[in-house]
């Protein structure tokens, strides 16, 4: 099976220093980037697949050009190669810019499946995997918690959280996965493995290679704009209770029925 | 129509999903605030029953009937019979539940019509022909408000963020059969699993109560369930309890699990880290019981006993039985 992985870089959630400029876009210098840990979720269902059925993992990413950086990283856990799509005027690109460029990098791959993060830490819109699969012209099978490919038959099984359990959608590969935490945890990479990602091949394409238009994606026509962001509120002091269990009981008791929630 | 359109997710029984009610409440609080006109718009097999219900919060409901929902996954379904009805040329935002099936929704209609989308609002007001959203992103770090630059986009709605509260006067439902070929690729719904334990959908929970690595295994959170169970509360965990496979993933709080902003979140052996702060942070009220008066929850709760939750627990679980007595 060939199988694509999209995967983004993110700023690091745990290093706290995100921050805007001025221009309202995410200050990259700030902040370590790490692979979205949704999009690790993905890839290691991609090198499942792969180690169950045969293949190649392709990850493809739409990053500033050190984006190439977390790429050797996402490589490292076992995938085959990068494509990495760069471009100055790719700045401050939204998500409608996002899916045509992610859409665009598809055309000339080939893959049987595509496989998505559920969201990103840092935009968490979510809606990214969907947009790719309707202008790729996939079937669009979301928030897998199990994926089965029929490779004889062509087709792939996908089980779909649903409020009170999951649904069974099946359709015919090529297909959009969008994938969750329950496929499985993501392997750390070994030595060997960050060794061989030093040399796996990255191919960097521009808008020009991917045949778009600069005026048609990027910052320039971006259909949302930041008016302005804030610190959200503190909250209030914590109040400590260091008592004995009967006593610590009685006053969270008492801290919920002040409150009025009991 | 110009104006706002709130979509009216459909559950497996038919009835209107409960995030539905507050999208309602939120887009026509905004409508009514802007004079704007608002409708919502069901897609189903059988919309009508959803459709009645999203009525007695909007004025107009279209209930677009159309079999193939039945046995095809609804999302990709539901957008281009969305995207078929929306009129070109006007003012239209559409407004969905920031779930599965409303970001699924949003996705495909904005590739569709290259529309722009603004995800997860906590609020909004109206500007220049235009909703402003308030959002938080970078798991909370920093609360932003955006605009769209043009006429048209889809903003979706986090649970809880509003009461759902019913229109003064039940709307008029309009009912239509859906026409033309859909021609989205097919995907089939083979099966639909319903599992136990999976009641209430977490992120609609007004109180959880969760657990984490120091609950230890899954007999100790039968008593995370119990104490859930007398506060009237779901169950919620941290990814490590999910990973250690005492709980399933459905229940997972944080960073790659659900978002919620319940009244209550309640925090049992929960260090509080940020992977998990980011799924929990903008709960109403956070009441923590930890034994490690450092654990960084101990920072950002509201009220943090320090103590063994296996001492704290039961104690806590008999005191809120003999209040309701």
């Amino acid at each position: 099976m060939q199988i694509v992985v999209l995967v983004k870089p993110v700023p690091d959630t745990a290093s706290s220093g995100e921050r805007l400029r001025p221009d309202g876009r995410l200050d990259r210098a700030a902040v370590p980037a790490v692979v979205n840990a949704n999009d690790e979720y993905a890839l290691e269902a991609a090198l499942k697949l792969v180690e169950a059925h045969g293949g190649e993992v392709t990850i493809v990413s739409m990053a500033p050009s050190a984006g190439s950086d977390t790429m050797r990283k996402a490589l490292a856990m076992g995938a085959t190669r990068g494509v990495l799509v760069t471009d100055d005027d790719l700045a401050g690109a939204d998500h409608v810019s996002t899916v045509r460029v992610l859409a665009a990098a598809l055309v000339g791959l080939e893959y049987d499946l595509v496989l998505a993060g559920a969201d990103t830490s840092d935009g968490q819109g979510g809606v990214v995997g969907a947009g790719v699969a309707v202008l790729a012209e996939l079937p669009l099978l979301s928030y897998a918690t199990k994926i089965e490919p029929d490779t004889d038959a062509g087709t792939v099984r996908v089980r779909r959280i649903s409020p009170t359990g999951y649904d069974v959608l099946e359709s015919a590969m090529p297909a959009l996965v969008v994938c969750t935490q329950a496929l499985g945890e993501p392997r750390y990479p070994s030595l060997k493995g960050i060794m061989a990602a030093r040399s796996k091949e990255i191919v960097t394409k521009s808008l020009a290679d991917l045949g778009l238009d600069p005026e048609s994606v990027g910052g320039a026509v971006a259909t949302t704009a930041l008016v302005g962001s804030e610190a959200p509120p503190a909250r209030a002091a914590t109040r400590v209770v260091r008592d004995t269990p009967d006593a610590a009981a009685k006053e969270l008791v008492a801290f919920l029925a002040e409150r009025r929630i009991i | 129509m110009a104006g706002l359109w709130v979509l009216g997710e459909v559950t497996a029984d038919g009835t209107l999903a409960r995030i539905s009610t507050e999208v309602a409440t939120f887009a026509r609080t905004l409508a009514e605030a802007a004079g704007q006109e608002v409708a919502g718009i069901v897609v189903a097999a059988d919309p009508t029953a959803a459709a009645t219900e999203l009525a007695t919060y909007l004025p107009r409901v279209l209930a677009l009937s159309e079999p193939a929902a039945a046995e095809r996954a609804w999302s990709m379904v539901a957008a281009e019979r969305i995207a078929g009805i929306l009129e070109p040329d006007t003012q239209e935002f559409m407004f969905a539940g920031a779930g599965p099936d409303g970001r699924d929704l949003a996705g495909a209609l904005s590739a569709m019509l290259g529309w722009g989308v603004l995800a997860n609002a906590l609020g909004a007001t109206w500007t220049d022909g235009g909703p402003v959203v308030e959002m938080s992103v970078f798991g909370g770090k920093l609360k932003t408000t955006s605009r769209f630059t043009g006429p048209k986009g889809i903003v979706t709605v986090r649970p809880n963020v509003v009461t759902a509260a019913p229109a003064a006067k039940h709307g008029e439902v309009e009912v239509v059969q859906a026409t033309g070929d859909l021609r989205q690729p097919v995907v089939r719904t083979v099966e639909r699993v319903v599992e136990a334990g999976a009641a209430l959908p977490i992120e609609e929970a007004k109180i959880i109560v969760a657990g984490g690595r120091g609950v230890g295994g899954p007999d100790g959170f039968k008593l995370i369930e119990e104490i859930a169970e007398a506060l009237g509360g779901a169950v919620g965990a941290t990814r490590a309890a999910v990973d250690s496979g005492w709980i399933p993933y459905g229940q997972q709080i944080g960073q790659t699990g659900k978002i919620v902003k319940p009244q209550l979140y309640l925090a049992l052996g929960i260090s509080g880290a940020i992977q998990h702060k980011v799924g929990m942070q903008t709960a109403e009220t956070i009441v923590a019981v930890n034994r490690d008066p450092d654990a960084p929850i101990a920072d950002f709760a509201d009220l943090v006993v320090i103590g063994d939750l296996f001492a704290v627990g039961p104690a806590l679980l008999a005191e809120l039985r003999a209040r309701s007595g």
